[in-house]
Order: structure tokens, then C-alpha cells, then sequence
């Protein structure tokens, strides 16, 4: 009988190119996505070296980071110029940089282009089993449909475009069992920002995580996405869910997906790579879906989660030192006292949005909760950035789009945003966001900007209300 | 890339742990088309603030950062190490690293030294008032008083740092390797290659 494999070996197995003695291997990448930010050392690089780009067909490239999310043309359809002469030149780069290394290339008012982790998937440009990289760490999510799939830097793009491989150490195999069901109105950030509590944002270290149980095999693709994508503030550098029917549904008919024969012969791979029974995972932890309540950041790194109903923790609740340290300055930069209850905090900027939470089910989700409501006095900025421009069409079909510019919210082109504070989407200093997104570090959404990360439906009804709130109390 | 055999000098005791990426180089720093310059923006938010460690003409030209665990978590921007080499940093002595930054830190030359926490601590007394060599031949962290910290490192990445090899030019001298897995794929999976949408 043949060695029962994970999910995660069988991948690797089948990407090696070269095993060396010392245990690293080159590995060879199947697909490779290109944003703005990342990539004009890589270029350079090649260009200095003189070499090509070995595989621009595996190679996808599409601006996000750095675009602004204002209207991208004119009343007469011109591109309407971008006013940082520095985003300007670092997206004029990757223009130029694309299709003269023979790359296909989305550009901004394509309505294709969006967020690199949205449009992969999206595009069928993602698949099953493949290896996947891209030089931004939320890549973890495309392991949401099976791929095995990673955040590189920037000499390891230009590795991945010179030769289409990478020397790699193989990771551990991490096991993260959830048993049970989420309860109504408990969504994947939820769940995934408790995962992240309980293991820590270390926890994953030196892994690969593959998230196993019948909730994730009952999540919808998208919801598995969300849950992937932040494998990295976990600390691992890839997350896995096993390709089931719902995955190859999915992928069934995109654009850059195979089709006819290659389709079927695709599918008949894709059902031999889930983890065999008896495989062993070096690291196993096992999370009750029962314990999950609608999750709200309260610190400056996301292992700092808290059910909404709590109460901020008090630094000295920590057995580590050095954490009830860190503690002391997330509060302190945060403008929390310890006891305070979360849902008395006001926020005055809700972003909704991000790579982790900008996909149509992420944008009904939120629609849902705002129907029919307006955004509090005290909210003074509320946006709603869709993934990609195919996300954004699809809202504006289902008229979503209305039900957000109703409630006092923004509605904006496709983009990273306010995510990450490298574009014109800031949170101002000192004041609060109910955000979508996947970090709460210090200054992440722009200069003394304080985060909560939480789901788009939660970030819906802080809006409403103007306070961390329950969404299940806008439910009832 | 040149060797990196010895590296020696004054060390900043910061000891922060969970240091991130946006940290080490906050996000609106990533617009730069080059390697250059990051220094200026490098822990930005830290060097604000009133006597602060990286500041402290005690620490002035120190090459060496000791810090605590899980440095450089966060994103995989590889300007986090460019920011570090451009404010003259050689080495991060840490009991542990995020996975993508010790790899960044690694393609240029910047040395990651994991070595236990108890080791961290008796580092961040001597560095106070006096250097620290970290040598790659014997891996091992020394102090002007006898003490030794030994440290692994993945022998891949020693070799081509004590060697001062290329990565690139090392897998290219692996094409058939990879040519050959192209015919293999392309035969047993033809469907990976993209349809050109």
C-alpha cells in the first residue's frame, strides 16, 4: 500500500524539479501573479542580467496596490492621470514591464482588473494542485481552492520569472480540525480571526496549514478564501482547503480555466489530491465551531481578537511579559481601556474592502445588513471597495451598489484601498476603523490609524449603529 | 552576491517581538521603483518618538539588530530588508523569524541569526557597551566575554551566503532539470497551461 499522503505533500511531490542532499528543493511554479509594488526591482533585475522571462504565459500581471479607487476615466473615456508622481511612475512601470517581458497584462480601466488574489480565482487563473506565487503575502488565499500557494519577495519574483522555479525548504504539514458548525450569524472572518487567537499570529511558523471539518467543506468558495487568505497572519506562509465539487463548480467555465477534454481530465486529478486517510500532520489543533462568536479585533496584531460581546483584555490577563508589554502599547495606541466594553467603542471610518473581504458574497453580506439603513452621524467616512471590476458589475446588476450609496457609503473602483495606507484611502490619525481588511498593525491603514478588523456584515452594522456592534442585534 | 563570512560590530538592543513588516518600512515607503533610500523611512513610527533606541548616539553605526520573536511577520514586502541594509544593518539576531522575511533577508545578504531567547537576553546586556561577532564559518555568536551562542541556518542558504553565489545563476545551471519537468506536465497534464483568456 502506498504511503498515505496530505494534501500538501502531494503537491510538493509533484512540483519537484531537483532534490538536494541538504533537504531543499527546487520547485517548479505553475502560475505567478504580478502587481505594481513588488515587482520594478525584479524587472530591473532580469534587464541588468539580460534575461527573459522563462514562462510569461504561466505569468499574469494586474495594478492594485497602488491605484487609486476614484473614477479611472473621463466623461470621454481617457485615463484620467494619477496625482502621486511616485504611484504614477511604479503603475507606468508595470505597464511598460509587462508586455516587454511578453506578460499578460489587465490594466486599470479593464474590466478584469482588480485585486491580484480576487482576479485569480475569479479568472480561473488559480487552480487545484497547482503551485502559486506572487510577491504579497495574502497569496495564502488561492490555497482556498486547493493550490498550494504563497507570498514571495521581490528576488524571488525575479527567481520565479528568470527560471519558473524557487529553492525552497519543504514546510511542515498543520493540521487546524475545526468540529462543528458556525452558528447564524457567525461568517469565515469570524472564524478565522478566533483561529488566529487561539494558535497566535506565530503559531503557524515553518507550516503549511490545511483547514479540515465539515464547516469548511459546507463554506462556499469565497468564504474558504477569506478563511486562506489569512493563513499569513498566523504565521503560515500557505493555507490549504481540499478541492471538493464546490471547487470544481466554481471554477467550471472561467475565462483561463481548462476546458472540454482538459477539463475532465483536469477534474479527474484534482479528486485524487485531498489528504488520504491515516496521513500525518506534524502539528494538529482542533477548534469547536461552537465557540465562535462574531469577532472584533481589539489590539494592534490580529491575534488580538475578542467576541464582540467581551471586553477589552487587561494587559496583565497575559502570562508572557513581554506580551502584557505589547498589550499596554496596542491599548495605548488604540485609546482602549482595559474592561472597556467593545461595544461602546464609536468608530468614525468603516472600510469594506481588501483582498480578504471584497468578493460579491462579502459585498450582499454587508448589502444586507444596510438595506433600508443609514450610516450613523458619527460615522464621517464609510466606503465599499469591490474586489474587481467583474465583483463591482455584478453588485451594480444586483443593485447593491445603490443600497450603499443610500446608507452614506462610497462606492468605489477596485483596489487594495485602505487596506494597507500606500494609496490616496487613509484613515485619518487617532480615529477608529470597522474594517474588512486583515491587519491591525500600527499605522497600517495610514499614520496613527487604529484598526478593527472584523467581517463585512459586522462592519455593516457598526456603520449603522456607530459602534462596535453584534450584527445579530440588526438581525433579530 | 558578495560573501558574508564575519560579521562584527555594535548591536541595537531593541528586543521588540512580533515586529512587522509595516514596522520595519510602512506601506506609502513601497512606491519606490529601487532598492535605494529605504533607510529614511525605515521604523519610521519608532524614530518619532523623543530618545528613541535607533537614535541613540550610543548606537550610532551599529550594524547589528537584536530583537524578539517572530521578527518580520507580517507582509512579504522584501523592502523591509532593503530598509534595514540601507540603515547600515548586516545582521538581525532574533530567537525567531517570520518565514518570508528570514528568505528576503537572506537573497541580500542580511543575515537572520536565530539563536534561543535566554541567549537574546544576555545579547541585549553586552550590546549595551560593547560588539558582537557573528561568525558563519563556526555559526556561532561571541561576546568579548567568552560567551558563545551557536545558531543553525538551512545549509542551502550558508552556502551560497559564505560563497557569495547567485541563486539565479545556480537554477539556471539546472535548466534540462527544468525542461524536463515542463515535458513531463505538459504530456501527463496539458491543462495546466493557462487558456489565453
Amino acid at each position: 500500500m502506498k504511503q498515505p499522503k496530505t494534501l500538501y505533500e502531494k503537491i510538493w511531490d509533484a512540483h519537484v524539479v531537483d532534490q538536494r542532499d541538504d533537504g531543499t528543493a527546487l520547485i517548479y511554479i505553475d502560475r505567478h501573479l504580478v502587481h505594481e509594488v513588488t515587482s520594478p526591482q525584479a524587472f530591473e533585475g532580469l534587464r541588468n542580467a539580460g534575461r527573459k522571462v522563462r514562462r510569461p504565459d504561466l505569468t499574469l500581471a494586474v495594478p492594485d496596490h497602488n491605484l487609486p479607487t476614484t473614477p479611472r476615466l473621463d466623461a470621454k473615456g481617457n485615463n484620467i492621470p494619477i496625482a502621486d508622481p511616485q504611484s504614477a511612475a511604479q503603475l507606468e512601470a508595470l505597464e511598460a514591464n509587462a508586455p516587454a517581458f511578453g506578460i499578460k497584462y489587465i490594466g486599470a480601466s479593464d474590466i478584469n482588473q482588480g485585486i491580484v488574489h480576487v482576479i485569480g480565482p475569479e479568472q480561473g487563473f488559480t487552480l487545484p494542485g497547482t503551485t502559486l506565487v506572487c510577491g504579497d503575502s495574502h497569496t495564502a488565499a488561492h490555497g482556498a481552492l486547493g493550490a498550494l500557494a504563497f507570498g514571495i519577495g521581490t528576488s524571488e519574483v525575479e527567481h520565479v520569472l528568470a527560471t519558473q522555479t524557487l529553492q525552497l525548504t519543504r514546510s511542515k504539514a498543520m493540521e487546524i480540525r475545526v468540529d462543528g458548525l458556525l452558528g447564524p450569524g457567525i461568517s469565515p472572518k469570524d472564524l478565522i480571526l478566533h483561529i488566529i487567537g487561539v494558535i497566535g499570529t506565530a503559531g503557524g511558523t515553518g507550516h503549511v496549514i490545511e483547514y479540515r471539518g465539515e464547516v469548511f467543506e459546507q463554506m462556499s468558495i469565497e468564504g474558504r478564501l477569506t478563511v486562506s487568505n489569512m493563513s499569513i497572519e498566523a504565521g503560515a506562509r500557505a493555507g490549504l482547503i481540499a478541492p471538493d465539487d464546490k471547487t470544481f463548480a466554481y471554477l467550471e467555465g472561467r475565462p483561463m480555466a481548462p476546458k472540454g477534454a482538459d477539463w475532465d481530465a483536469a477534474v479527474a486529478y484534482w479528486k485524487t489530491l485531498p489528504t488520504d486517510d491515516g496521513a500525518v500532520f506534524d502539528k494538529s489543533v482542533t477548534i469547536n465551531a461552537a465557540d465562535v462568536a462574531p469577532t472584533v479585533t481589539w489590539g494592534t496584531s490580529p491575534e488580538d481578537v475578542v467576541p464582540v460581546s467581551g471586553t477589552v483584555p487587561s494587559p496583565e490577563s497575559f502570562a508572557d511579559p513581554s506580551k502584557q508589554d505589547a498589550a499596554r502599547k496596542s491599548l495605548d495606541y488604540m485609546g482602549l481601556e482595559a474592561g472597556q466594553a467593545l461595544h461602546d467603542v464609536a468608530v468614525e471610518n468603516i472600510f469594506i474592502g481588501s483582498c480578504t473581504n471584497s468578493r460579491i458574497e462579502d459585498l450582499r453580506a454587508a448589502a444586507s445588513i444596510l438595506k433600508g439603513r443609514k450610516k450613523a452621524d458619527n460615522v464621517k467616512w464609510a466606503i465599499v471597495v469591490p474586489g474587481s471590476g467583474l465583483v463591482k458589475a455584478q453588485a451594480e446588476a444586483e443593485g447593491l451598489d445603490r443600497i450603499f450609496t443610500d446608507a452614506g457609503f462610497e462606492w468605489r473602483e477596485p483596489g487594495c484601498s485602505a487596506c494597507l495606507g500606500m494609496n490616496p484611502d487613509k484613515v485619518p490619525a487617532g480615529e477608529r476603523c470597522a474594517s474588512t481588511s486583515n491587519r491591525n498593525f500600527v499605522g497600517r491603514q495610514g499614520p496613527g490609524a487604529r484598526t478593527h478588523l472584523m467581517s463585512p456584515a459586522m462592519a455593516a452594522a457598526a456603520a449603522v449603529t456607530g459602534r462596535l456592534t453584534d450584527v445579530r442585534e440588526l438581525t433579530r | 552576491m558578495k560573501p558574508v563570512t564575519r560579521v562584527e560590530g555594535r548591536a541595537i538592543p531593541f528586543g521588540q517581538k512580533n515586529v512587522d513588516t509595516d514596522v520595519i518600512i510602512p506601506a506609502k515607503w513601497l512606491k519606490t521603483i529601487s532598492r535605494e533610500g529605504l533607510g529614511e523611512g525605515a521604523f519610521e513610527a519608532i524614530r518619532a518618538e523623543e530618545g528613541n533606541i535607533f537614535d541613540d548616539p550610543e548606537y550610532a553605526g551599529a550594524n547589528i539588530l537584536i530583537a524578539g520573536d517572530n521578527f518580520g511577520c507580517g507582509s512579504s514586502r522584501e523592502h523591509a530588508a532593503w530598509a534595514l541594509a540601507d540603515l547600515g544593518i548586516t545582521a538581525v539576531i532574533a530567537p525567531s523569524f517570520s518565514d518570508i522575511f528570514s528568505g528576503n533577508a537572506f537573497k541580500n545578504g542580511l543575515l537572520a541569526i536565530a539563536v534561543p531567547q535566554a541567549a537574546i537576553d544576555r545579547l541585549m546586556e553586552v550590546a549595551r557597551t560593547d560588539p558582537i561577532t557573528i561568525d558563519m564559518e563556526s555559526m556561532s555568536v561571541t561576546t568579548p566575554f567568552q560567551d558563545r551562542f551557536t545558531f543553525e541556518m538551512d545549509p542551502f542558504r550558508h552556502q551560497c551566503l559564505v560563497e557569495g553565489l547567485d541563486e539565479i545563476d545556480l537554477t539556471m545551471a539546472k535548466s534540462d532539470a527544468i525542461e524536463r519537468h515542463e515535458k513531463n506536465s505538459d504530456s501527463a497534464k496539458p491543462w495546466l497551461t493557462p487558456v489565453a483568456a
